[in-house]
């Protein structure tokens, strides 16, 4: 996120787009809730009618997959009606009038007919955000998880830079990171183009000062991406596998492709709390240790570096992944370092290496007080980014072009099918699922789909259905709710036991991040019996093992 | 310059912000105004007067949650006569509720009425009579329901509406007839209730309850044998403070952090009520390996070496790209960082992601 959390509730003007806020992030949600009670302005971008939608003035009830032309068209407005920031365009900013001339063909009445949205909220939505003193964009996997994902978040940037909503309190551009430590997990290197701190592997300084700091040779290539990763396992190229804390099997899309590139590889390594799907398939699996059991940190989405402590003792011998990891680096035989007696002097070492953490101790980050970057011992943290400067000097304005999603609905798979989360169960539910009461919220899966669909399928709530996209089929119960708009349906991901929805879901992704368009695929939805599950597995599609 | 409005609360000379009621700019100076309905979340109610302070030139005491300063105020916060008129609420507080205390006092900490209670030396012996609420069966698993034990100051209520906007439960009836109500009285299930906790934390008499804290006090682990660590909430990405309420052995529940400079005691199901799978009896408690088609459980030393004899022959034989790593997204940064230390300057590659993707 540009700006923190606490700023959200002084925000005269909320543009919330691609999040079920209240459901995925409850508690940013209740500081929208503030914001409003302030008097703030709310508006919604989302293909389904949400809860958040509920409290907006207006709900942008796009098209799925549309973004792109929704905002450009957005911009058309902002320009035509004059209502840019020019001191910002002029100092902050450059590309301004190849942008300008991009957007003339994104018409409200083209837009209207491309995103499905009546022109005029459109162009309230877009008077609005322009209109505003200061206002803030919210963001989630809703803009990100499409082949074009990178090209939503331009478009949508170009908004904020526009009306000069960037490098000031309480507005900015605000992905809401979706896990606890996310963030963390890209600040610490683990990508394959950055050691800490974003440092780019590619750059001959930056390779000099690891080689020095680690006393060996640093590969001067960029590594590939986990999706290719599991592609390159596929081939052959790939040999072994170490997954610490992810369920890929469950979470990743087509499990047919995932299973086939974890079943290719020689040696698969699975570190986690669980024996999950993904670990079932390992040659070896390492206990870790719980959060509420070890020192450490997690960083959350606005940058705030925070800290664990231990609470309770691991069970049995699981231990903190940290040192297993040491450990089997010091086995393997290596000159480099690897000897901790706590896990502080690894966030030290951390710190160490990294710009952006240069400033933070265990003792500063203590009360949880201080967002990234903090260069020197002394600095107070920067809650809001890009005040002044943006990394790269002025601010790009991008000419993104609009591209449908990778599938869309034909005769044989009819409807659109969506993903998320719900609000009592995150992810492949290993957690959630193992959280005593929380599945009276939602004890299964459950596809969502509108009372239209529904008459047009002849289905009731609480029927099977068989639901099959170009990948796969699963079956699940049926939802019948307004919440989806008509066409497109909605499931989770939570219950692979019963649902393994990633049989169904796309994993065609965007080309610059290898994100997948988990939020797109089209699907056929046919009246099913309730399956037996008595002794079959639909993840491993098999017989349950006993 | 213009000069910030100034007010004198117990001697001490005070600027405030227009706005700012009595009892905010007292709790700055540290004056200790006791209250009971009050929550610096929510909308001041005025409802337990128990806050009341002497302004001078007032003929009567005031309640300070509900009083906004003035230029020029005179405040006292502390007088025989304001303390008489306190332990008079207190005591008919009290006294419409059962004399056995609730038994939050023992199982997760003191509430605020009982803190009260012992700081004032009251009992509800002066005005006993009628008990005025009754318990609900609610067939949720999370939230007790046990309104012998409420006091009427409706910050469930208010928080319910006025932070979560979730309006699940309303006040109906007047007088000894009042109670706390879902739609049609029909349980939290079938309200608009998101079970995010948030009034059990915020009640404070112990009328509603945690039901994974309740009983921990008869299970051998009273309040005052439990420790509290602050941690942060392992779910999403929002980072909101929680404190951890251990035995020693296992985590036995969650309180929040009022001071959590995210959520400031705020938080969902999730944070509130879904941190006991760490206790779950299938956590992973020794290494295992495959051995003809099966995983066996192994000690470690057999387990790091073996593993260190397969990694060093897939990167001898085959280079520093056959081997991959993946961090997690949800586990510790230390684990995160020793990860792609070990692809980078171990196996040689730069051949390490998280889960961020998908």
């Amino acid at each position: 996120m540009s700006n923190s959390i606490p700023e959200i509730e002084d925000c005269p003007f909320l543009l919330c787009v691609g999040t079920n806020m209240t459901e995925c992030h409850p508690i940013i949600a209740v500081r929208v809730k503030k914001a409003l009670r302030k008097g703030a302005r709310l508006f919604t971008i989302d293909p389904r009618e949400i809860p958040l939608a509920k409290m907006a003035e207006g709900h942008v009830q796009l098209r799925i997959g549309t973004d792109t032309y929704l905002f450009n068209a957005m911009a058309k407005v902002i320009i035509d009606e004059g209502l840019v920031d020019q001191e910002f365009l002029d100092t902050r900013t450059e590309g301004f009038e190849e942008l300008k001339a991009h957007v003339q063909k994104f018409t409200l009445s083209e837009a209207e007919k491309i995103t499905g949205v009546p022109a005029e909220l459109i162009r309230e939505t877009a008077v609005g955000y322009a209109s505003a003193e200061r206002a803030g964009i919210y963001y989630t996997l809703g803009v990100t998880e499409h082949i074009c994902g990178v090209g939503n978040v331009q478009s949508l940037c170009n908004l904020a830079l526009l009306t000069g909503n960037l490098g000031k309190r309480a507005a900015g551009i605000n992905p809401l990171r979706g896990q606890n430590n996310i963030q963390g997990a890209g600040d610490v290197g683990a990508l394959p183009n950055s050691y800490p701190g974003f440092q780019s592997v590619d750059v001959p300084e930056v390779q000099a000062k690891f080689e020095k700091a680690w006393g060996v040779p640093m590969d001067p290539d960029k590594g590939i991406t986990k999706l290719k990763a599991l592609d390159w396992a596929v081939e052959g190229t790939l040999k072994g596998m170490w997954i610490c804390g992810e369920n890929t099997l469950v979470s990743d899309p087509d499990v047919h492709h995932t299973r086939h590139a974890l079943e290719s590889l020689d040696f698969l390594i699975v570190q986690d709390m669980f024996l999950t799907d993904t670990a079932k398939m390992a040659d070896v699996v390492l206990p870790a240790s719980a959060f509420t059991e070890v020192d450490g940190f997690f960083t959350n989405s606005d940058r705030r570096v925070q800290r664990l402590r231990p609470a309770a003792p691991s069970p049995g011998e699981a231990k903190p992944d940290w040192w297993i990891i040491a450990e089997i680096a010091k086995k393997i035989g290596t000159t480099v370092n690897f000897d901790y007696s706590k896990a502080e002097e690894v966030f030290d070492e951390l710190c160490d290496l990294s710009p952006i953490y240069h400033g933070l101790s265990y003792a500063r980050i203590d009360k949880g007080t201080l967002h990234w970057p903090v260069p020197t011992k002394d600095h107070p943290g920067t809650p809001v980014l890009h005040i002044g400067e943006f990394p790269r000097g002025l601010g790009k304005l991008q000419c993104v072009e609009y591209q449908p999603p990778a599938e869309v609905p034909d005769d044989e798979y009819p409807w659109f099918l969506t993903t998320g989360r719900r609000l009592a169960t995150y992810h492949t539910n290993t957690m959630t699922g193992r959280a005593k009461g929380l599945s009276v919220l939602a004890p299964n899966e459950w596809l969502e789909l509108h009372p239209m669909d529904a008459e047009e399928l002849g289905l009731k709530s609480k029927e099977w259905v068989k639901v099959t996209s170009r990948r796969g089929d699963v079956l699940t119960r049926v939802k019948v709710t307004k919440a989806s708009p008509p066409g497109t349906m909605f499931m989770s991901f939570a219950f692979p036991e019963e649902t393994p929805t990633n049989y169904i879901t796309n994993p065609e992704a965007d080309p610059i991040t290898e994100t997948p368009e988990l939020k797109v695929a089209a699907i056929r939805v046919e009246k099913a019996e309730a399956p037996d599950l008595s002794d079959f597995d639909p993840m491993f599609q098999t017989k349950k093992r006993h | 310059m213009i000069r910030p409005p100034m007010m004198t609360i117990d001697g001490v000379e005070m600027t405030f912000t227009p706005g700012d009621t009595v009892l905010e700019v007292s709790k700055r100076v540290g004056s200790k105004v006791p209250h009971l309905c009050w929550d610096e979340r929510l909308d001041p109610a005025g409802s337990c007067r128990l806050c009341i302070v002497e302004v001078e030139g007032r003929r009567n005491p005031a309640a300070s949650c509900t009083l906004p300063a003035e230029e020029g105020m005179i405040v006292v916060t502390e007088t025989e006569k304001l303390r008489r008129m306190q332990v008079t609420l207190l005591q008919m507080v009290l006294s419409e509720n059962p004399a056995e205390i609730s038994s939050r006092n023992v199982d997760v900490g003191k509430t605020e009425l009982q803190l009260l209670a012992e700081d004032f030396g009251v009992t509800r012996n002066r005005f006993l009579g009628a008990v005025s609420n009754r318990s609900k069966d609610d067939a949720n698993p999370l939230l007790k329901r046990d309104y012998d034990h409420c006091i009427a100051c409706y910050r469930c209520v208010r928080i319910c509406a006025e932070v979560e906007a979730d309006f699940a439960i309303t006040m109906t009836g007047r007088g000894f007839g009042k109670e706390i109500a879902t739609p049609f009285d029909r349980g939290l299930l079938e309200s608009t209730c998101t079970l995010c906790g948030q009034c059990v934390y915020t009640c404070p008499t112990g009328a509603l309850a945690d039901h994974k804290m309740v009983g921990q006090a008869a299970k051998g682990a009273p309040a005052e044998k439990q420790t509290i660590t602050r941690s942060i909430c392992p779910y999403c990405g929002t980072g909101c403070s929680i404190d951890l309420h251990s035995d020693g052995e296992k985590v036995l529940g969650v309180t929040p952090a009022l001071d959590g400079p995210v959520n400031e005691g705020a938080l969902c199901i999730k944070g509130q009520f879904g941190f006991d799978f760490v206790n779950s009896d299938d956590r992973l408690k020794k290494p295992m390996i495959r051995k003809d088609g099966t995983l066996v459980e192994v000690e470690w030393a057999e387990a790091i070496e073996y593993t260190a004899d397969k990694l060093r022959s897939i990167r001898d034989e085959h280079g520093p790209k056959a081997f991959y790593s993946i961090a997690s997204g949800r586990a510790p940064g230390e684990g995160g960082y020793m990860l792609q230390k070990f692809q980078r300057a171990v196996m040689g590659s730069n051949f390490i992601d998280n889960c961020s993707r998908a």
